[in-house]
């Protein structure tokens, strides 16, 4: 396997590859940042099924605590 | 359900990205000229042309939106011009590093390639400006797809007025005022294309796939709990 040069051309070559992976790397994190709000929003929806099975009506016990 | 075939798509997409990048780094032959730092070319070129193809998409979208009054064409323009505004950070970035490497400076203003990319990324960078200031959905939309089908009509004619100007430094990728490329370098660069191109569309869907579930969460709560918090607050994202 050829070495990659290491002279003055390779540190422009990576950082351009890098500004790409950050890039990447930066929006995989804000959709993961969604994913985990959108988890925690079904988790609330479930809960509230839940409640709803036991006898009790979600949206009625929302308007008793406003 | 709105990530079908998104798995494939992904797996293909990283196929395709890892085989061009391999070619780049192992098979293909350094430039006479600019010698190891022209590989950056196989990175920049390909985002700047699916970058400006997706500004394009997001006009076709828009102008399917103005035509059929449909939501989900305003949101289909809305991800296509928000994926490609990151792709186009992205070529500005990576092309003032080639041409720091290449020409010794970061950005050349007589430049006509470099300028009008500028002006289509700020004209872009309006979009979502204009999206936020409008409260009302409707109008927020109607506007914004009348905005992507002008500013998507002015990408192409702005292309075809720079390649036509006459040249300082940029040099001219595929045109044959230069010779063209060499076989080799011509077919990793378009495998470097097909990849970047994959890659928007798989992004595209993901994103696409995510609002969705989001609207659709949304209206689960809305229904559920009749739940005010359900509904979006002003925001310059599109909502179903």
């Amino acid at each position: 396997m050829p070495a990659l040069p290491l002279d003055e051309a390779g540190k422009y070559v990576a950082a351009a590859f890098l500004v790409f992976l950050a890039l990447l790397l930066i929006y995989v994190a804000i959709m993961a940042g969604r994913l985990s709000r959108l988890e925690r929003e079904l988790g609330e929806l479930h809960e509230a099924l839940d409640r709803r099975d036991a006898g009790h009506d979600p949206a009625r016990d929302r308007e008793h605590v406003a | 359900m709105h990530g079908k075939g998104l798995r494939t798509l992904a797996l293909l997409t990283a196929l395709t990205l890892t085989a061009a990048y391999a070619l780049v780094f192992f098979w293909t032959p350094n430039d006479a000229d600019q010698g190891f730092v022209q590989k950056i070319f196989y990175l920049h070129v390909p985002m700047a042309i699916v970058a400006l193809c997706g500004f394009v998409a997001g006009g076709i979208f828009g102008a399917m939106h103005l035509r059929t009054r449909d939501g989900r064409w305003d949101l289909r323009a809305y991800v296509a011009i928000h994926l490609s505004q990151i792709l186009a950070v992205g070529v500005l970035v990576t092309g003032s590093i080639w041409a720091k490497g290449a020409w010794g400076h970061w950005w050349l203003w007589d430049e006509p390639m470099l300028v009008s990319f500028l002006i289509v990324f700020l004209l872009y960078a309006t979009y979502q400006v204009l999206r936020f200031s409008i409260e009302d959905r409707e109008r927020q939309a109607r506007y914004a797809s009348v905005f992507a089908v002008l500013a998507g009509a002015f990408v192409p004619i702005n292309f075809a007025v720079v390649r036509m100007a006459e040249s300082y430094v940029h040099p001219r990728t595929l045109g044959t005022t230069t010779g063209g490329m060499p076989g080799e370098m011509m077919l990793t660069f378009l495998i470097a294309l097909a990849g970047m191109a994959l890659l928007f569309v798989t992004l595209w869907k993901y994103e696409m796939a995510s609002k969705n579930a989001v609207a659709e969460v949304r209206a689960l709560r809305l229904r559920l709990l009749g739940d005010d918090d359900a509904l979006p607050r002003r925001t310059a994202a599109p909502t179903l």
